[in-house]
């Protein structure tokens, strides 16, 4: 019969919290970034800029059709072979760029293109600049249509984050990893990680729920 | 120069390769009531959209309010300058709809946040809806949705306004509220062009009705002449279908 | 001992794919079984049915496939059976499928119009027949395109089987780099593969759904 040991993850909570905080400013930082790459990868693939349109369709492709880790390998250790090399932390970090940008595109695309043609019309008819109809008629009824995709998108980029663990990248992950290498006590630290990570996800939708509130609370037109 | 509220001359107009304005020459008077009717696809959206340049026009000229219809510059003077009710409202939904006529006043008139208020306070009182100003539009009728459009419009204190089938969103409950609406805007002596066909709105308003088939104007007369004479064998038949 | 990246490289990385198919289709096989159980479960009348689907889908669905795959992994030696690569990410990715298929066959069935699911019992269908001859085939055309795109995200997810030692494309990929150090060939080599496996799905997913949205506008 299996004797838990949980001690040893208790002794070390700290240094899990601390893992645990490394993975939400990863995540938080990759993803800010992520969402100006995808600002801009949308905006060239409106662009009507043939080559342009290319060049990101390709991308988004590569990047969706290709897990992960081996964007991470790729990166980590492919890279340098061009002269490219960086450490574990901006190689993880760049990773996590490159993959939320490319799903960020499409929804911040689909973004743009869930206003009705009348409102940017009605807006027009007003006497407003085409910068002012983007400020004031477009961004919030945009980002209230795409606010789910990317908040889910930002739980999935923050669950995905444990992968930089095997680059040896410092995150939750990695702090487990530490940890069950000086301990053995796998399954227990394991399930603890895994709770911990479910807390953070937990935390951050309901947090991303609290904000909407806020920010997007009017009656939905039709 | 300025006495004419609208004069387009020889204007062409074309998506692509289809030719939605053929040849449109048209005078508005000031204070002039226009009513436009005409089968569906016949360019009449097309034609009073040029107006205010959500569609350009590939030859011909317009002017507006003694403002030639070319430049940013001039564009955005005329849009100023001309109010436009849609179909479908087009009301920003995420803004009440107090906020929704007060922002272009605000934002390119530069007037004032108290005075933009109070303008918008007084024109919801003049569409009788005072009370719904802090509403968003999902909230509301469409038949209050488009008197708050109407509203919208009237903030910017335009010279021309521009209706396009304000009413055939509409249940047929609703439409006699906005056609009221339009009916004490028309005799305030705003310079009106509505596509419509509610052709008891033609009779009691309008001092001249045009009909459009295929991109051009085919008739125009004084509401009598035009319902009860019709020249054109279309315009017969079409007045025929929707009596 | 360093070696060139040879064709014999390629072809052991080829091989591979198969472990990866393998274990996608067991996965997906599982995943279909067990996301039924849980989208019936979620859309059935019983209580204590719909609060274990919305927490088994709202678990696998908030935590990391890595951490799944480990505490699988290490918790087939706490249940005192022998650790075992392929079944740790077979028996993981099978739970992982089955929340996420099970959570897109839940909104296909809810999507199905309340009227349908009364009209089958107002002909006195029991409930089984109301779900095979009338709801489910309903839910099918809405289910089939992301279900598909599903299918690329397991695939991908097959990748992290690595991680606990299971020999398929990707470790296939780190063995050699491990003997040739060509990283930047050999993992270009590998993404090429995943992308030949998973990009015909992502096209034939995305057309379905261009289908089925142009069918419900007409
Ligand atoms: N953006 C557009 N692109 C191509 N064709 C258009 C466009 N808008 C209108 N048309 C065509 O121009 C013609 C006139 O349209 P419109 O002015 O909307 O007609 P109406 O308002 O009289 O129903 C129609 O045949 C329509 O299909
Ligand atoms: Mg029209």
């Amino acid at each position: 019969m299996y004797r838990f040991n949980f001690q040893p993850v208790f002794d070390n909570l700290d240094m899990l919290a601390h893992g645990a905080w490394l993975t939400v400013q990863l995540s938080s930082l990759a993803m800010a970034i992520g969402l100006v790459v995808s600002v801009l990868g949308a905006v060239a693939k409106t662009s009507g800029i043939k080559p342009l349109r290319w060049i990101v369709d390709a991308y988004v492709e590569v990047i969706r059709n290709t897990p992960f880790l081996i964007q991470i390998f790729f990166i980590f250790f492919g890279l340098p072979a061009l002269g490219i090399s960086m450490s574990h932390n901006t190689a993880a970090l760049v990773a996590l760029v490159v993959n939320v940008g490319a799903y960020g595109t499409e929804i911040i695309r689909a973004g743009i293109e869930s206003i009705p043609q009348g409102q940017i019309e009605a807006g027009r008819a007003l006497a407003l600049s085409p910068v002012q109809i983007f400020r004031h008629v477009v961004l919030k009824p945009a980002l209230r249509n795409i606010y789910p995709s990317l908040t889910s998108q930002f739980i999935y980029l923050m669950l995905t984050s444990s992968v930089v663990s095997v680059i040896s990248a410092t995150d939750l992950a990695a702090a487990g990893a530490d940890l069950n290498a000086r301990t053995f006590a796998s399954f227990e630290i394991y399930l603890v990680l895994t709770v911990l990570y479910f807390l953070l996800a937990l935390g951050f939708s309901t947090l991303f729920a609290t904000l909407r509130r806020v920010f997007f609370d009017y009656p939905a037109g039709r | 120069m300025t006495e004419h509220a609208i004069t387009m001359r020889a204007v062409n107009k074309y998506y692509g390769a289809y030719h939605a304005l053929v040849d449109i020459d048209l005078t508005v008077d000031r204070g002039e009531r226009i009513v436009i009717c005409g089968p569906s696809g016949s360019g009449k959206s097309t034609l009073i959209r040029t107006i205010n340049q959500l569609e350009t026009i590939q030859s011909g000229q317009i002017v507006v309010d003694g403002i030639a219809l070319s430049g940013a510059e001039n564009v955005a003077k005329v849009r100023r300058d001309v109010g436009m009710v849609f179909q479908s409202f087009n009301l920003f939904p995420h803004m009440t709809v107090l906020e929704n006529c007060m922002l272009a006043p605000m934002k390119t008139r530069k007037v004032p946040r108290a005075e933009a208020e109070a303008t918008a306070r007084q024109y919801l009182e003049r569409v009788r809806i005072p009370e719904q100003a802090d509403k968003y539009p999902a909230q509301l009728s469409g038949g209050q949705q488009q008197r708050v459009a109407i509203a919208r419009a009237l903030c910017m204190k335009p010279r021309i306004m521009l209706f396009d089938e304000p009413t055939s969103a509409l249940d047929p409950e609703m439409v006699k509220e906005v056609l009221d609406t339009m009916i004490d805007l028309a005799r305030d002596g705003m310079t009106m062009l509505c596509v419509t066909h509610e052709m008891d709105f033609a009779r009691a308003v309008a001092d001249r009705v045009i009909f459009m088939d295929r991109g051009a104007i085919v008739e125009e007369n004084a509401p009598e002449p035009f319902f009860t004479n019709p020249c054109n064998e279309r315009l017969q038949a079409f007045l025929g279908q929707i009596a | 001992m360093i070696r060139e990246f040879s064709s014999a490289d390629v072809l052991f990385i080829l091989m591979a794919i198969r472990w990866t198919l393998i274990l996608s289709l067991i996965a997906f096989a599982g995943g279909a079984v067990g996301g039924m159980a849980l989208a019936l479960a979620r859309t059935s009348q019983a209580r204590a049915l719909r609060w274990i689907s919305i927490a088994f889908i709202q678990v696998f669905q908030g935590t990391p496939l890595l951490m799944q795959l480990f505490l699988v992994y290490f918790g087939l030696a706490v249940l005192g059976l022998p650790i075992d690569p392929l079944l740790a990410a077979a028996v993981a990715l099978t739970l992982h499928a089955s929340a996420f298929l099970g959570e897109i066959w839940r909104g296909a069935i809810q999507a199905v119009p309340q009227g349908q699911s009364e009209a089958a019992t107002a002909l006195a269908l029991s409930y089984g027949d109301r779900m095979r001859h009338v709801v489910l085939p309903q839910a099918m055309r809405t289910a089939t395109a992301p279900t598909v795109g599903f299918l690329v995200q397991l695939i991908k997810g097959t990748s992290l089987a690595s991680i606990i030692g299971f020999t398929e494309l990707t470790r296939a990929g780190q063995i050699v780099n491990n003997a040739t150090f060509q990283p930047f060939l050999v993992f270009g080599t590998v993404a090429v593969f995943y992308f030949i496996l998973c990009w015909p799905l992502s096209l034939l997913a995305r057309r379905m759904e261009a289908r089925m949205r142009l069918a419900v506008t007409r």
